[in-house]
Formats: C-alpha cells, sequence, structure tokens
C-alpha cells in the first residue's frame, strides 16, 4: 500500500538547537500512529513542517507517493493535511461558525453551519455554531478545533498534544472519535508524552529523542517501563519513599468564595487543610479555579481575613510579604514574569521574596549576592553564578532556583504551582526530591499540578478542583484513576469521602 | 528564495543596548547632512555650523549647557516613569505648571526682596508641577484612565492656562499689550554660574538630581520596586509591591522634576512668564530619556546631543538662512534611528530561505 | 432656529476630520496595532493638502495629496513596528514629534498664505430646503464622503470575509498566523487605510475647515481622535456619535463666544480636552468591559518566526 505520507531525511535547525535531525517515516492510509518524546524532543517542530508552518532545511515529503513541497498551511489543506494544534488556533470573541470558516477557503457562512451541523452528527461532537469561543469550555473549544479540520476532509489528521486539557472521559469519546476516523480511512498521527494513552489508542508508535527517531515500535507490545525508556533514554529516576506521620494544621482555607474576572475562575466555598510534615496535592483540568485559589493563596488577591490561616493567624487581608513573614512561600506557575524577572540576574531576584534584605529603604546587594550562590550551590542550579540573568537560564534550572530560592527560606507552608511543567526529567525528578526532604522537616507542602501521576507520586492526600469548588480529600492510593476523572468534571458525591480520607 | 529574516535573541544583546544609540546618532546626522544638500547648502558648511560651532568657545559651551539643563532634568524624571512602565507624555504641561507656579512666586519680588526668593521659586516650581502630574495620577489610579491620553491632554490645557495668566490676570501693564508677565526682579532671577554667561544653578541642580537618581534607582527599595513593576509586573503583585506606590512616587517625582525645569527657564534665561517659555522640551525630553536608555549617565550625553540640535537649529537659521523647525526634524529622525537601531537588541538578522511570504 | 441651524451645520463640520481620522484608527486598531502617531500624520498631511492647494489652484488634488501623505507616514510607522518589530507605543510617539517638526518645517513659507476661492459646498436642491437645508445640506463633499465611508467601513468590518480576516488578525495573530493569513500584509494594509484617512481629516482641516495653515493647527484633534476610537468600542457607528459630539464641544466655545458669555476665550478652549479627561475616566472605570470589547492583540509585537 503507498503510504499516506512518507518522510524522507527531514532536517531543521534553529539557532540553538537542532530540532529535526534526519528523520524518516511512513504513515499508511488508516493507521493511528502515536508520536512519543519529550518536550523538545522535536515532535512540534516535525508537525510544523507537514503543516507547512515551518520549511526543512534538508528532506522531502512525499504524499500517496507523490513529491511535494509544503509551503503553507492553505497548500497543506489542499493536499488533504488538517492539523489540530496543542494550543488552539482560536479566536475568542466570534462565532463557533466564524471560527470555523477561518480555516476553510472563503465560503458562505450559512453553508459553513451546514457542513458544520453536519459533520458534528457524525462524529458525535456537539456544538453551537453560534455561540462565542470565548464562552466554550476547554473541551468544547477542542471540538471546535476537531471539526474545523474535519470540514477540509482530510485525509491526514495530526493532533498534538490533545489530551492535555481533557478529563479522562473526554479523552475516551476523543479516542471514539478517532477511530472511527481511521475506520474511514483517515491517517492518524497523534502526539503525546502520555505513555498509557498511546498504548490505548495507537497500533505503531515511533520514538524521538533529541530531534531523532530512535524506536518504531507496537505501543501495545511494550510495557509502559519500556516506553519509557525508550523516551528518556534511560531509565527514569526513582522517588524516595515516606513515612512519618502529619503534625498540626498549617495551613487551613475555610469557605473560600470569590469572584474573578472569569466566571469559570470564581471559586465557591473552598475549604482545606494542610498540615505539618504532609503534602496536599491539587489535581483538575486548568481553568477551573486554580490561579484564583493561587492568587489568594499567595496574597495577589486580598479575601476575608478568616478565610486563610497560616500557622492559626488570621490571613486572609495579608500581603504577600506579610505572609512571607508568617511563613508561608509560594511558586507561581510561571516562571518568567511571574516567578522571576527575565531581564535582572540571580542575585537581583532573590530580592523579591527576600524580605530581610533590605534595610533603611536601601537593598543590601551583597548579601542578596551570597544568597543566591548559596540557593545556586545548594540546588545545583547550572548557572554563570549570581550575576546570570535569569532569562539565560534553562527551564528546569531556573525552576530549580525559583523553588530552591523559596524552600532556602525554611518556609512552614509552602505553595506550588505546577513544580515540573516544562522542566526536563532530570531537573524535574530533584525538585520532587527536595519537596519530600522538605516534607521530612516538617513543612506543609500544597502542590497544585496538571500531571496526576506527579500527584500520585508525591501526595499524601489528593483533592480535586473542579468549576471552582473543591472535592473532598481522598488518600491516591484509595481512589482508581477515572474515579479522579469523574471528580475533575466535578462529579463527587457531595459529603462523601472514602473512609480513609480523612486524617486522625 | 533568501532574504533576511529577524530571529529573536535567546537574551537581548548587551552590546547592541550601548551600540545602538550611537549608531542612531550618526545616521541622523547623515540624514542631516543630506537634507542640508537636498535645500541647496553645502552639507559639510551645515555639519560644522550645527555641530561644531555650539562647541567653539566657553560661551557656546555654556549656552549648550543651559539648553540641555531642562533636558536633563526632565529626561531623567521620564526614566524614572517609563522604566516603571508608566508612560507620562505630558511632561510639557508639568514643566507649564511648574513655571507658573515658580513665576507666580517670582512676580511677588520687589526690588527690596532677599535672594531668599530663589529657594522659594524653586520650590513652587517642583510643587507646581508635582500637583499637575498628580492629576494623572489620580484619574489612573482612581478610573484607571489612560496615562498617555490624559497627560496630554493636560498639555493642552495648561498651555491655554499659560495664555490665559499672560494675557489677563499676570499681564505685564507696561508691555504694550504683548501676552506676557512682567520681567522678574533681580532677586527672583537664578544665580549665575559663570559671569558673563547665562549658565545658572540650574545645571548644578540637574547634575545633582542625576546623581540622586541613579542612587536611587540601584540602591534604594522604591527603585528597585520600580524597575520590577516595568519590567514584569507580575513578579512585582507576586513580591507584593505596591501598584499605587509605583504609580504616585514615579508620576510625583517626574513631575516634580518637569516644574523645577519649568521654573527655572521662566526665572532663569527667559526671566518672565510668557506663552514661549518652551520650545517643546517637555517632548524632547522624551526623546531624550528614549536615546539616553532610560541610564542616567546615558540621559546626561543624549540631552547635550539634543541640546546641539536645538542650539545648531537656530545657528542654521541666522548663518544659513534655514528654517528653524528643523530642530524638530532632526529630533524626530533621531528617535526613529534609534528605534529601528533597537531592533538589533532583541533580534538577529538571519540570511535564509524564507519561512512564507508574509 | 438660526442658531440651531448653524449648530448643527458647524457640528458636522467640525466633527468630520474627527470622523475621519478615528474610522481610519478602527480599522488600523481593529487588525491589532495601535498607531499613536495620528497627531503627527494629520499635520503633516495638513500642511501638504494645503501647499498642494496652494500651488496647483486644485482642491482635489490637495485631497489626494493628504491621503498620500498620511499613508506614507503610516507606511513609516509600519516598517518599524511591524517590520522591525519597535515598541508600538514609542514608535507612534516617534511619528508625531516628528510629523509635528516635519510640518512645521514644510510649513514655515506657508504662513499667512491663502487659498484660492472655492465653489459653494452643498447638494444642489438639497441645500435650499428650508432649515434642513442649511443645516445638514450645505456641507463640503467630504462630510458626506466621511459619513459614506463610515457605512462601508461598518459593513466591511462586519458583514465581509476580509473584515473577518480583519478582526481574527487583531484578536489572535498567532492563531490567524497558524492557519495561513499573511498577518503582517493585513496589518501594512491596515495601517495605510488608517493613514490615508488621518490624511484626509489633516487635508480637510486646513483646506476647508479654516483655509489657513499654522503650527500645531491640528490641536490635539489626533490625540482626540485615538480617544475616540476606546471610547466607541471600536465601532464605526459609536465612533460617529462620538466625532459629532465633540465637534460640538469643540463649536461650543465659539458659540458662546458669540454669545456674549463673559468666560475668558481660553478658558472655553479648554473644554474639548478636559471633556476628553472626562469621558476616558468614565469609560475606563471598568477594565473588563474594555478588555472584553478590545481586539486582543492591540498593542503587542507579532513575529513570524516566533
Amino acid at each position: 500500500m503507498t503510504p499516506r505520507i512518507s518522510l524522507r531525511g527531514i532536517s531543521k535547525r534553529y539557532p540553538s538547537v537542532v530540532a529535526n535531525d534526519d528523520v524518516s517515516l511512513d504513515v499508511l492510509p488508516g493507521e493511528i500512529l502515536a508520536i512519543l518524546g519529550e518536550n523538545g524532543a522535536g515532535k512540534s517542530t516535525l508537525m510544523k513542517i507537514i503543516y507547512g508552518v515551518a520549511r526543512p532545511d534538508a528532506g522531502s515529503i512525499a504524499i500517496d507517493g507523490q513529491t511535494v513541497e509544503i509551503e503553507s498551511p492553505a497548500q497543506a489543506r489542499s493536499l488533504g493535511i488538517a492539523m489540530v494544534f496543542q494550543h488552539f488556533a482560536l479566536f475568542d470573541s466570534l462565532t463557533v461558525a466564524e471560527n470555523v470558516a477561518l480555516g476553510l477557503p472563503p465560503a458562505r457562512l450559512a453553508d459553513v453551519e451546514a457542513r458544520l451541523a453536519q459533520r458534528s452528527r457524525r462524529y458525535a461532537l456537539e456544538i453551537d455554531p453560534g455561540q462565542r469561543v470565548h464562552d466554550l469550555s476547554v473541551g468544547e473549544r477542542q471540538r471546535v478545533e476537531i471539526l474545523r479540520s474535519l470540514l477540509g476532509d482530510p485525509r491526514l489528521l495530526i493532533l498534538d498534544e490533545p489530551t492535555s486539557v481533557l478529563t479522562p472521559q473526554a479523552v475516551d469519546r476523543l479516542f471514539d472519535t478517532l477511530r472511527q476516523l481511521a475506520a474511514d480511512g483517515v491517517s492518524i498521527v497523534f502526539i503525546s508524552h502520555k505513555l498509557d494513552e498511546i498504548r490505548r489508542l495507537a497500533s505503531r508508535c515511533i520514538v524521538m529523542r533529541t530531534g531523532r527517531v530512535v524506536a518504531d515500535v507496537d505501543p501495545r507490545a511494550e510495557s509502559e517501563a519500556g516506553l519509557a525508556r525508550l523516551m528518556i533514554g534511560a531509565d527514569p529516576p526513582a522517588i524516595a519513599a515516606h513515612d512519618t506521620p502529619p503534625g498540626e494544621i498549617a495551613l487551613q482555607v475555610s469557605s473560600l468564595s470569590t469572584r474573578g474576572a472569569e466566571r469559570r475562575s470564581w471559586l465557591h466555598g473552598v475549604s482545606f487543610d494542610v498540615r505539618r510534615g504532609e503534602i496536599v496535592g491539587i489535581a483538575g483540568i486548568s481553568g477551573n479555579g486554580q490561579a484564583a485559589l493561587m492568587a489568594v493563596l499567595g496574597g495577589e488577591w486580598l479575601v476575608d481575613p478568616d478565610t486563610v490561616r497560616i500557622g492559626g493567624r488570621a490571613a486572609g487581608d495579608l500581603d504577600p510579604a506579610q505572609r512571607r513573614a508568617l511563613g508561608l512561600r509560594y511558586v507561581p506557575e510561571e516562571r518568567l514574569g511571574h516567578g522571576a524577572v527575565p531581564g535582572l540576574t540571580l542575585a537581583e531576584n532573590v530580592l523579591l521574596t527576600g524580605d530581610t534584605l533590605q534595610s533603611g529603604g536601601l537593598i543590601r546587594l551583597n548579601q542578596a549576592r551570597e544568597l543566591a550562590a548559596e540557593v545556586l550551590q545548594r540546588f545545583d542550579v547550572r548557572a554563570r553564578g549570581p550575576s546570570a540573568r535569569a532569562e539565560s537560564l534553562s527551564g528546569g534550572n531556573l525552576q530549580k532556583f525559583i523553588v530552591g530560592r523559596e524552600i532556602h527560606a525554611a518556609p512552614s507552608v509552602l505553595v506550588v504551582d505546577q513544580p515540573t511543567w516544562g522542566v526536563d526529567v532530570g531537573a524535574a525528578a530533584r525538585i520532587r526530591n527536595e519537596l519530600i526532604a522538605l516534607r521530612a522537616a516538617g513543612c506543609a507542602i500544597l502542590v497544585v499540578s496538571e500531571e496526576l501521576d506527579e500527584l500520585y507520586e508525591l501526595c499524601d492526600r489528593l483533592l480535586v478542583i473542579a468549576k471552582g469548588r473543591m472535592s473532598p480529600p481522598v488518600r491516591p492510593h484509595d481512589i482508581a484513576i477515572d474515579e479522579i476523572g469523574r471528580w475533575m468534571s466535578g462529579l463527587w458525591a457531595p459529603a462523601a469521602a472514602p473512609a480513609a480520607g480523612a486524617i486522625a | 528564495m533568501k532574504s533576511f529574516a529577524l530571529v529573536a535573541r535567546a537574551t537581548p544583546s548587551r552590546l547592541f543596548a550601548w551600540l545602538s544609540p550611537v549608531i542612531a546618532i550618526l545616521l541622523t546626522l547623515a540624514a542631516g547632512a543630506w537634507l542640508f544638500a537636498l535645500m541647496g547648502k553645502d552639507p559639510v558648511q551645515g555639519l560644522r555650523v550645527f555641530l561644531l560651532e555650539p562647541l567653539s568657545s566657553v560661551r557656546a559651551l555654556s549656552e549648550l549647557a543651559l539648553k540641555a539643563t531642562p533636558l536633563i532634568l526632565v529626561g531623567t524624571g521620564l526614566a524614572v516613569c517609563f522604566r516603571a512602565n508608566i508612560w507620562n507624555i505630558g511632561a510639557e504641561g508639568q514643566l507649564i505648571a511648574g513655571a507658573i507656579a515658580g513665576g507666580g512666586i517670582a512676580l511677588l519680588a520687589t526690588r527690596e526682596s532677599t535672594r531668599a526668593f530663589v529657594p522659594a521659586i524653586l520650590l513652587a516650581s517642583a510643587l507646581g508641577g508635582a500637583a499637575w502630574a498628580a492629576i494623572t495620577a489620580w484619574l489612573r489610579d482612581r478610573f484607571n484612565a489612560n496615562e498617555i491620553l490624559v497627560s496630554l491632554m493636560l498639555v493642552y490645557v495648561a498651555q491655554l492656562l499659560l495664555a490665559w495668566l499672560v494675557q489677563g490676570p499676570l499681564k505685564d501693564p507696561a508691555g504694550y499689550g504683548f501676552p506676557q508677565s512682567r520681567l522678574f526682579e533681580a532677586a527672583a532671577r537664578m544665580p549665575l554660574l559663570i559671569e558673563g554667561t547665562r549658565l545658572n544653578i540650574g545645571f548644578v541642580l540637574a547634575l545633582a538630581a542625576v546623581g540622586f537618581i541613579w542612587a536611587l534607582l540601584a540602591r534604594s527599595v522604591i527603585g528597585f520596586q520600580l524597575r520590577v513593576s516595568g519590567l514584569a509586573p507580575l513578579a512585582a503583585r507576586y513580591a507584593g509591591y505596591s501598584g499605587r506606590r509605583v504609580l504616585w512616587f514615579s508620576l510625583l517625582l517626574s513631575g516634580a522634576f518637569a516644574g523645577l525645569a519649568g521654573g527655572l527657564e521662566a526665572a532663569g534665561p527667559i526671566g518672565q512668564l510668557s506663552p514661549t517659555i518652551s520650545p517643546g522640551y517637555g517632548f524632547a525630553a522624551i526623546i531624550v530619556a528614549f536615546v539616553g536608555r532610560l541610564h542616567p549617565v546615558g540621559i546626561v550625553l543624549a540631552a547635550f546631543v539634543m541640546a546641539l540640535f536645538y542650539i545648531g537649529g537656530e545657528l542654521a537659521q541666522s548663518r544659513l538662512g534655514l528654517p528653524s523647525a528643523l530642530t524638530g526634524v532632526y529630533q524626530g529622525l533621531l528617535l526613529f534611528f534609534l528605534l529601528a537601531c533597537d531592533t538589533l537588541v532583541g533580534h538577529r538578522l538571519q540570511w535564509r530561505s524564507a519561512a512564507r511570504a508574509d | 432656529m438660526e442658531i440651531i441651524t448653524s449648530l448643527v451645520a458647524t457640528t458636522m463640520s467640525a466633527g468630520t476630520p474627527l470622523l475621519l481620522a478615528a474610522v481610519g484608527i478602527v480599522v488600523s486598531e481593529r487588525s491589532g496595532v495601535v498607531n499613536l502617531g495620528t497627531e503627527g500624520i494629520m499635520l503633516v498631511a495638513a500642511v501638504t493638502g494645503f501647499g498642494i492647494v496652494h500651488l496647483s489652484g486644485q482642491y482635489w488634488l490637495g485631497f489626494v495629496a493628504g491621503a498620500l501623505a498620511g499613508a506614507l507616514l503610516s507606511m513609516l510607522f509600519a516598517a518599524l513596528a511591524i517590520g522591525l518589530l519597535t515598541n508600538q507605543y514609542a514608535t507612534g510617539l516617534a511619528v508625531a514629534l516628528f510629523g509635528a517638526g516635519l510640518s512645521a518645517f514644510i510649513g514655515q513659507p506657508l504662513q499667512g498664505q491663502t487659498l484660492p476661492a472655492r465653489g459653494a459646498d452643498g447638494i444642489a436642491l438639497l441645500r435650499d430646503l428650508p432649515l434642513a437645508g442649511p443645516a445638514l445640506f450645505a456641507q463640503h463633499w467630504l462630510v458626506y464622503f466621511a459619513l459614506a465611508l463610515t457605512g462601508a467601513v461598518a459593513w466591511f468590518l462586519f458583514r465581509t470575509r476580509g473584515g473577518l480576516v480583519l478582526r481574527a488578525v487583531g484578536e489572535a495573530p498567532e492563531s490567524a498566523h497558524a492557519l495561513g493569513y499573511p498577518v503582517r500584509r493585513i496589518r501594512f494594509a491596515a495601517l495605510a487605510f488608517g493613514g490615508a484617512c488621518a490624511g484626509l481629516a489633516g487635508a480637510y482641516l486646513s483646506t476647508v475647515h479654516t483655509p489657513l495653515w499654522s503650527e500645531g493647527m491640528v490641536s490635539g484633534r489626533g490625540w482626540i481622535a485615538l480617544a475616540l476610537v476606546t471610547f466607541a468600542t471600536w465601532r464605526p457607528g459609536r465612533v460617529l456619535l462620538g466625532a459629532y459630539l465633540f465637534g460640538g464641544v469643540t463649536m461650543l466655545q465659539f458659540y458662546l463666544q458669540g454669545q456674549g458669555v463673559d468666560i475668558a476665550s481660553q478658558w472655553l478652549a479648554m473644554t474639548p480636552y478636559l471633556a476628553t479627561i472626562v469621558v476616558l475616566a468614565l469609560i475606563s472605570r471598568n477594565p473588563r468591559w474594555i478588555r472584553l470589547n478590545m481586539p486582543a492583540s492591540l498593542g503587542k509585537p507579532f513575529s513570524p518566526n516566533g
């Protein structure tokens, strides 16, 4: 059978990195091919080349046996290639129909709406064409993206990390759609770093590492550990285990309700606590109130004093510096621009949360430099020194620095938002181990993360946030993944919690 | 098809951050020479009049320093604002308000008054400028109104206010009906630095202001908070810095500096209040701040370059018969060239195959 | 009655330069670019238009020259802000300052010059109607052109594919780029249009509204037009209302002076600027509302190379 698409010797180089190095692969009609690799392995670049958003420095592409030069997304679409981006190419203030129409050659809006309705029925992807995109949930937005690509009658559909924003139930529905498309003869290329999903969906898996194809396997014949080894190139680092019982309550949130800019991010009666010597995790799809909760805990949003208690003290109306004085430290989700100032040096960035480094209205730069050097040393941060600019560090190193900066202050409560997002495997392991060590030292730690595996590894208790409401706490080992998935859609029983959830 | 493309740098180039203003100045001079030629004048002659004559004697240098004084003062204050990402475009209005306040005090002096008037005038000017800037700060703080448009509208209001004052309540009864105030008494004039020139203590004040701001930005807590607020507003909130404090501090400070410059002009070389108190110093200072890279030392240098343009323009008019508005053209060109050269700070030129025609 | 017809007529005339400039700004800002240089563009166009009419005796030539000058200056802005990715706000300011200087420079020989007489204004027949005639139908043709242009831009933005694409580009240029639209070219075109409109506005000011040239004669109308577009949340219909409202305020001072109201002229002259400040304050109080209506990418640089 002639491959639907054939890549030979594709290479692409950017100023600081080789994104693709002599990549060759074939995809047959009706086949579901997964491309597995870590962040930075070159998967997205390869897809951009196929979709005409980027040009390869070397190599050739053939569609149905014919060599082609793909120079633009419009041309790719005319060749039957469609792409659903990881970061949706949608326009918030326009309607679903208008968004879809923009992805197609010029046509009457009414025609577009009709075809949209037809496709949406066929693949059970319900959507209201007249709704504005900014009112849609993330899962619904993805549906719009997929429908837009389907309306072009694609013969090759590429999906870039489609499940990172979906609940487990939504993932099932997506997979059903994809299987049906494959049965209709559409080739599917599915990019992911989630091993279990790849094994569920794909019959073939290409593993990429640092720009090269390192394996072409049947994922169902491999174990997850085997796939992970191929992806990382080594055995994944082990995480230390934990045993000590937790102490008194260090952070308490009681009936926290807020109204923010977007309805989706309102909080409704959120209550939970974190004890010394334990790690509590908050799972949930992004956009369900985490940002508001973090802003409240970090002190960027002030609320009623009693709703947040730090070490027993009413703290809801205290500003960040006052909270730091009470022993609460916070690591925000975004490194550059929020947790650190890109253009300032590491020594200067230490000043952001280094309240003791000021006196008489002046800053003590020498002491800041020393402190920064200590953090670099203790947390194995690869940087030129305290005078290195924050933006010159790699993601993993900067994250180590920021987390390290806060841990170094010996907090009694640490709040961390997405501790290892976008961070290489080595640094991620180091950060997780630091959190575990901090727990052993008696700190109360709250971790918000979208990676369920991470939460399962680290946490003593788990909470799920959905649509601004907090589930009751559970122990990770007492709850199955698809139950958590239902909770992420808000479907937990209101007052019920498995018996082992409450800590005596 | 191969062509040039601009590709973002991983970290901004330090080299170009310094080089860019220099290249911009050179380009402006080149454009200037070309303009001279276009108007039928010898470009070399033109450049000599424009560039060298203002530097040719102690007297000429004193005039240069005198012209640079308001530019240094206002530019330094604006640097503080711009670093905090607060776009105070209405420094011209604050300068005028300061001139009005200082001039108002100056007009109270009589033949018998003492030199105590001098600090009084300076204080009043600074307060007047700060008060004018406070309007913008309040509107931004309370109503979230865009400070660019508000401060600009207030420039027109300040100009009209001054026009009304010198044509009405403050008009010189012995002035043949011209729109101007009485001439200030000697006690209310700024003490001179060098006898025989017009250079007054304002120049020293300006340099002192520069030193003060340098220390403030580098060493003080509020200076650091200001810098972070401008560079990364989210990080500033994370750290717990008060955006409101930064807003008021920077606007009041830059307003005070601009007002001070206005008072110095009125009580210094001009010696009275008139509608033409400022040939657009408040706007030229914006360019000075940019060309000076928002850095105190750079601003002093840029102010002298800009002062050179001002005086060169006046000389070009009297010596070569060229329109004095040439100065404005050069100032605008300088800013354009600077912005263009600045591209190379954040981006690199690459010769490569075009990704897409766009 | 005379007073009312004259008020209506002068409001239309005074509102027209604001309307023309603001409609152009709506288009360019809808593409996601903010060009603060409108004041400078209007000044250069004003002096150019005046000069061309003075030299050639043809008014239409003056308008064309003004529009062209405006488009060219916008292209200079675009070359920097879009091509070289300079900061849009600083670049716009540079255009404003440069325009002020350039117009003063070009205009020096033109100070105090006069223009040849024009034919009668207004729409034949209609202008002879009682009351409505002198109020509405005795304007220069550019006034009616501005109204038609407003309608055309509204239709373009909300009823055509081109307008949809423009709005998409302003909303999310990265998404538009990913879908294959030439974001930069579209922005260039939008800016050229905006510049041409501002140019027309400037030429109208110096050749029809007050047929003279004097340095700085645009007197802040360019800035007011920018504020107007924000007040009107980037909708042409609301822009029309706002432009005429402000035109009326501008004319109010002359009306009051004519009525012998005993306030010094300078205070009356402050009214448009103070009015702008007041409206700005009222409108901005709810930042969410502005953000909801604003083209989301306004002011942010876009590079196709990432």
